[in-house]
């Protein structure tokens, strides 16, 4: 089981009693702390069979769905949340799973590495691909497909009409509020339509 | 962790049951006989059961070999023993042999009281929900009041389905793999050309063929043949036989030419001989019918709302008898109703037949599950 400093800030967007969908849940890590601290009805989603098996040791509801796919199936509107914690960008149909996630939820929350994040910037102004505590892969064996920055997420957002209630952005675990899409590597956004 | 190992030499057992059974389909069995067999030990508590329903060709004999037959191995033996996935240190396993069987319980085989005649075509029919008010019988009598599990793989998933919506009190877990809510239009088709093929056979006498002294192994023969055909899917099939030839190039008649054809024969003739066809057609009619949903309009999230049970929802992506799509309804019905499920699809090439076979990853999903039940 892996703890996160993103699973609080996650929590505290989270009512007590909530019906949560997790997607791309890995071993249900998330899921089973906001049970914990929450009291949540949680299921994940998750597409890879041994994260399924992680999640049944872990004891956390799992539906095993390729996200690319979309969220047929789950009804409109019936959860509370519906969170995506660091994986949006390993996802091809980034606008079509945000939409899905407002469908099925009355909010969505959504947390990526920040590529705009100054260590990567320095990276690239050195002639490389950034590898780091927040983007850890070799760009020849990263799981990511998608490559943007905090404002970027913004401009999507604002294209699609799609209404950020709130953005919190990190660096280390610590909350960075000046120049976030510079001096964070990280950032948590809770949605809305 | 031990080695997975056989449970060893088992031992089938008979119990009577002198009261009447009112099926769904208006008939009544004055009294039958259900054979099982049971692994393991029942803890004190008798928290720890698990019944394992059999599908279209199954019975009772579930884990291990017999004594006087050690070939004769269960047909689900990958799955349970001591250090297997249904660990039967940890569980107690049942396998019953359903009404209208043909492995020992009482079926059209067996004779009919009134008449001191075999049953034949007037034994009558048996649904998926009279199979497990038996059971339920089976397990009052064994002092088992509610099941840790109830799991089965195909038709025997419809019957877990069906535990949960009548007995949702005497189950804590559903595990339906490879399994449907109803049947397609498609898999009554099939169903149904298999049907045909023994009610036209000469030798089946309007099923009353013990009398006659024949056995409809014909049209038995046909029935397995395609039955088979939609068991595998077309990549394993492609795999196993291709389009090799027995004799290297065309001979130009009827015998077996291609591979597939061997296997197909081979598959007919062993089943025509074991196999009652009564018991056969019956047995489809259960599958066809099966529909819970039929009675809240076509709804299945209505249809379960009764069901309390925990489910674990395993399926194949080469099933193409039982496809992917009618589980994800099933886990999509419960999680309608905020029940806790589980869904696996496992990547697996055998088609519906991949239940019976020991995909690692499939187990290790069964595995995990099993460990993680509370007895």
């Amino acid at each position: 089981m892996s703890y996160r400093y993103d699973f609080d800030v996650i929590a505290q967007w989270i009512a007590p009693g909530e019906k949560v969908l997790d997607l791309a849940c890995g071993d249900g890590s998330l899921l089973k702390h906001l049970m914990a601290v929450r009291q949540v009805q949680g299921y994940g989603v998750e597409n890879n069979v041994d994260n399924v098996v992680a999640c049944i040791d872990n004891g956390i509801n799992v539906i095993q769905v390729d996200l690319e796919k979309g969220l047929a199936g789950f009804e409109d509107g019936f959860f509370d949340h519906v969170i995506m914690s660091l994986s949006l960008q390993a996802i091809h149909n980034t606008q079509g799973i945000l939409a899905e996630m407002l469908r099925v939820g009355r909010e969505a929350v959504v947390s990526f590495p920040n590529f705009g994040f100054w260590r990567h910037r320095q990276s690239i102004l050195n002639g490389r691909m950034p590898v780091s505590e927040s983007l850890p892969h070799q760009w020849f064996n990263t799981p990511n497909v998608r490559f943007f920055t905090i404002a970027d997420f913004d401009a999507l957002c604002e294209i699609n009409g799609i209404a950020i209630r709130e953005r919190l952005a990190f660096d280390e675990g610590k909350l960075v509020i000046e120049e976030p899409n510079f001096l964070a590597s990280v950032a948590v956004y809770r949605l809305g339509r | 962790m031990i080695r997975p190992q056989s449970i060893g030499a088992v031992t089938p057992q008979t119990e009577h049951f002198g009261e009447a059974l009112n099926l769904r389909s208006g008939g009544v069995l004055p009294e039958y006989d259900l054979v099982y067999e049971t692994y393991g030990a029942l803890n004190a508590s008798a928290t720890n059961a698990v019944l394992v329903c059999h599908a279209l060709s199954g019975t009772h004999h579930v884990a291990g070999y017999y004594e006087d037959d050690p070939g004769n191995v269960g047909w689900w033996d990958n799955l349970i023993g001591p250090g297997k996935p249904l660990d039967t240190r940890k569980f107690f396993v049942i396998g019953v042999n359903n009404l209208g069987g043909c492995a020992g319980s009482t079926g059209p085989r067996s004779l009919n009281p009134a008449t001191g005649k075999h049953w034949g075509a007037d034994f009558p029919f048996v649904t998926v929900e009279d199979w497990v008010t038996a059971q339920a019988r089976l397990a009052d009598r064994l002092g088992i009041h509610r099941f840790a599990a109830i799991v089965g793989g195909s038709l025997g998933g419809m019957q877990a389905i069906s535990w949960s919506l009548q007995y949702p009190e005497r189950v804590a877990n559903v595990v339906a793999i490879a399994s449907t809510p109803r049947l397609s239009a498609q898999n009554i088709a099939f169903n149904e050309v298999a049907r045909q093929a023994i009610l036209s056979d000469p030798d089946f006498h309007g099923g009353h063929y013990y009398e006659h002294g024949t056995i409809p192994t014909r049209g038995l023969r046909l029935a397995r043949m395609i039955g088979h055909i939609t068991y595998l899917s077309d990549d394993s099939l492609a795999e196993k036989f291709g389009r090799n030839l027995r004799h290297g190039r065309p001979m130009y008649n009827f015998d077996i030419e291609f591979e597939i054809e061997s296997y197909l024969r081979y598959q007919g003739d062993k089943f025509s001989q074991q196999f009652d066809a009564n018991t056969y057609l019956l047995t489809t009619k259960a599958l066809d019918y099966f529909d819970p949903a039929f009675e809240h309009g076509g709804h299945l999230p209505a249809a379960l709302a009764r069901s309390t049970a925990d489910f674990l929802v395993v399926s194949f992506t080469t099933d193409w008898r039982f496809a992917p799509e009618r589980s994800r309804e099933i886990v999509y019905a419960l999680l309608h109703n905020q029940r806790n499920v589980s869904y696996a699809e496992i990547d697996c090439a055998a088609g519906h037949d991949s239940f019976l076979l020991d995909d690692p990853r499939y187990h290790g999903v069964l595995r995990s599950y099993f460990d993680r039940m509370k007895v």
